[in-house]
């Protein structure tokens, strides 16, 4: 059997295709699911959601649900997935897990017909209208919840969606916060990574050499040796503090505070991120003959407008490269900003990891993830849109 | 050559069955807290536990969470036996089934022949732990690097106008909300009635709304001790046991204010589906006799939950007298909170998003 060209070459892919799909397009994939997706209550009590579905949402379900919810949380506690079910339902409406686990343990001995009366007198929370409403909620396998709840927002009882209340308000001024530090680390990238770029590039090759060497030495230092060594130069009692006591800038009681807050997020985060723009930026530039710069002098340009006109523009496909990559990098960051952002540093990547690991709330951390995935490809459209990804090159 | 290769390599194979025989029979591995308190146990009871048994014991650390528990039983894959946990975990953990469940009758009983039962102090119990030590949330000063008054009070630690300058605080809302309601007046026996209003919340943030300029948010129970004796900060909430060591083994002037205390207790549970039961179960009931749990006292500064053991505490290593020093001494439990399990299960989600919004704004 002979193969087609076409089927040949699809073939040669195909480890790369299924090495993607493996790394990048399953996760991603089951990420976005996660965020609307959770047949938890679906699944532990699936007569009770069944049953409420008669329910008018005012005053108390009838006989048939509490006896469904009593048969269904036996099960849960034999088959040991109460304590999730608790869980679920303590986010929705904080005090219900001590409701669940509770009546989970004296279910056994005090839960008889008709359990309209004896479920309200294991727990109170059961002749109450908000934990029926609370199944209900979160017994729909496909959710809107998550994503409200990461844009600062929440299902009212009658189905209207409503702003959460002032004082639990936090992750829309942490996405606008998150962008706006990636902006400001961006452009400090490109204002100190831009004339190193231009010096090496033009530089006489020896030296370049060295100098590309001290710009990728760091580069190849381990991540968290970078970030910590910021903390001994920046802490109170750190070298640059010792320094400017010492030469008598500032007293002792007057040291500055520069780590563990958002000075030190900006300073680690550019100083971690600034390979990323200079090795773009200095890849272009070694492309643009030296020699323009002279012709332009020839002509009669001075320096700053031979450099506006001449080079300027011939070295902005590096910086669009430098600063979509550092952008990029940037707004997903949360190792250095963990270490050094203290409380006003963080952002919202470090929440996202707080979700996954400590709260264990893997939806709320899908949906916000999501969020940012989708910021991410909406400000790489925008900037296609305005710039054209047609000129961004990573090299000459 | 080839003969001295298959020897290795039979030998290699059966040393490795040897160490498998070790495993599956003759040692457990105690996961807990670290630091001092592993050295305090070490000394107080595990070579002493190995010595009239031949179980050896493995010491593994641990920062509290249930997610390494919950991995290894939901893999069917346990190598933790015996983990010492903080009542909340303890709770939660029990909740979801990964934990064995604990059984008071099977201890062994005080000196005097009172049963187990009757000899712990009551109350503070978890369906699958034994409870062991009572920790402690306290707050310290650095008596050099705090000239003038000095604090004696919970209200003190959030007068930043008697005592001016920077506090530590423990970055949760946990022990924070309770310091700031004793310190705005509320009964220590009430604290988790006023925090279940919404408008008891409110009070605690407002009561921390006044130190938040000055504070200095810690994680981990080893830098307060760190931050006071640096003179980062002048004063640190703190676990009392840190601070204990560092005023005897560090020789820091560090000074405890007992008032208004949060009382913790510590449990040793086992977790579900261990192959190594029968010994984690022996090991439990050693951990928790009168001897072992007086013992701890010479080593760090934790209360035991005995009372017969309670009336064995004599002296530190260092020779100081260490009662004055525990967290259920009368003297330092007169004005003491206790840590409500149920409120903090119930709550703990919602308080964490609540503080984290707080800390940003």
């Amino acid at each position: 059997m002979t193969l087609s060209p076409r089927a040949r070459a699809l073939l040669l892919a195909l480890p790369l295709i299924a090495f993607t799909s493996v790394t990048f397009i399953a996760p991603l994939g089951s990420m976005l699911l996660r965020s609307v997706y959770d047949p938890l209550v679906a699944n532990i009590l699936p007569g009770t959601v069944a049953a409420l579905k008669e329910w008018d949402g005012k005053g108390l379900p009838a006989e048939a649900a509490y006896a469904a919810a009593a048969r269904e949380l036996k099960q849960a506690r034999e088959e040991k997935t109460l304590g999730r079910l608790a869980t679920r339902l303590n986010r929705q409406s904080p005090g219900l897990r001590s409701a669940i686990t509770r009546t989970g343990r004296k279910l056994q001995r005090e839960g008889a017909p008709p359990y309209s009366e004896s479920l309200p007198a294991i727990h109170s929370a059961w002749g109450q209208p908000e934990l029926w409403r609370a199944i209900v909620l979160t017994g729909a396998e496909v959710t809107p919840g998550y994503y409200l709840n990461a844009l600062d927002l929440q299902l009212a009882p009658e189905g209207k969606i409503i702003p959460q209340p002032e004082e639990r308000r936090i992750y829309r001024a942490l996405f606008v916060k998150t962008i706006w530090v990636s902006l400001v680390i961006t452009l400090l990238c490109l204002s100190i990574g831009y004339p190193v770029a231009w010096f090496i590039a033009h530089a006489p090759s020896r030296q370049a050499k060295i100098l590309l060497v001290l710009v990728l030495l760091p580069f190849w230092t381990s991540l968290l040796v970078r970030t910590t060594s910021w903390i001994v130069l920046l802490q109170q009692q750190g070298v640059v503090n010792d320094l400017l006591v010492w030469i008598g800038v500032l007293a002792d009681d007057q040291r500055l505070t520069m780590i563990h807050n958002m000075t030190g997020t900006l300073v680690a985060m550019t100083h971690v991120l600034l390979p990323f723009m200079i090795l773009p930026l200095y890849s272009v530039m070694s492309g643009i003959p030296a020699v323009q710069m002279q012709a332009a002098a020839s002509l009669g340009a001075r320096w700053p407008r031979a450099f506006w006109q001449v080079y300027l523009p011939q070295s902005l496909p590096g910086v669009g490269a430098g600063c979509l990559l550092v952008f990029i990098l940037a707004i997903g960051y949360y190792i250095t900003p963990a270490l050094v952002g203290g409380q006003s540093g963080q952002l919202i990547s470090n929440f996202i990891a707080y979700h996954m690991q400590t709260s264990l709330n893997w939806n709320l951390a899908a949906a916000l993830g999501s969020i940012l995935f989708i910021a991410v490809t909406l400000l790489f459209l925008l900037y296609d849109r305005v710039l054209g990804l047609d000129r961004v090159r990573l090299g000459a | 050559m080839r003969g001295y290769c298959h020897a290795a390599v039979g030998a290699a194979l059966l040393l490795q069955a040897l160490s498998l025989g070790a495993q599956e029979h003759d040692y457990i591995t105690v996961t807990s807290w670290g630091g001092s308190y592993n050295r305090a146990c070490a000394k107080a009871y595990q070579e002493r536990f190995t010595q009239e048994t031949g179980i050896r014991v493995k010491l593994e650390e641990y920062n509290g969470g249930l997610a390494q528990i919950r991995a290894q039983v939901e893999t069917g894959n346990v190598n933790w036996d015996v983990v010492d946990m903080d009542s909340r975990d303890a709770r939660l953990a029990c909740d979801e089934g990964l934990l064995e469940a604990a059984d008071y009758e099977s201890l062994p009983p005080a000196p005097d022949g009172t049963p187990a039962s009757a000899d712990f102090i009551a109350g503070y119990d978890v369906d699958c732990g034994v409870k062991s030590l009572f920790f402690s949330m306290v707050y310290a000063y650095n008596a050099e690097k705090l000239t003038g008054p000095k604090p004696a009070t919970m209200a003190d630690f959030f007068d930043l106008e008697t005592f001016p300058g920077r506090r530590g605080l423990r970055r949760g809302p946990n022990v924070n909300l309770e310091f700031a309601l004793v310190a705005d007046g509320v009964p220590v026996d009430q604290i988790y009635d006023v925090l279940s209003t919404p408008a008891g919340v409110d009070r605690a943030f407002r009561k921390l709304d006044a130190l938040k300029s000055q504070a200095v948010w810690w994680e981990t129970g080893a830098q307060p001790p760190q931050m006071l004796a640096d003179g980062e900060v002048v004063m640190s909430t703190a676990p009392n046991g840190r601070i204990f060591t560092a005023q005897t083994l560090d020789k820091q002037p560090l000074v405890i204010v007992w008032d208004g205390q949060l009382l913790l207790p510590g449990h040793f549970a086992i977790v579900a589906g261990t192959p190594r039961l029968e010994a984690a179960r022996r090991f439990v009931a050693f951990a928790t006799s009168t001897q072992s749990l007086a013992n701890i006292t010479k080593y760090i500064a934790y209360g035991p939950m005995r009372h017969s053991a309670l009336a064995l505490v004599d002296k530190h290593e260092t020779g100081i007298d260490i009662k004055p020093h525990l967290p259920n001494w009368p003297a330092n439990a007169a004005n003491a909170v206790l840590e409500d399990v149920e409120w903090w299960a119930d709550n703990q989600d919602d308080m964490n998003e609540r503080f984290a919004a707080w800390l940003l704004r």
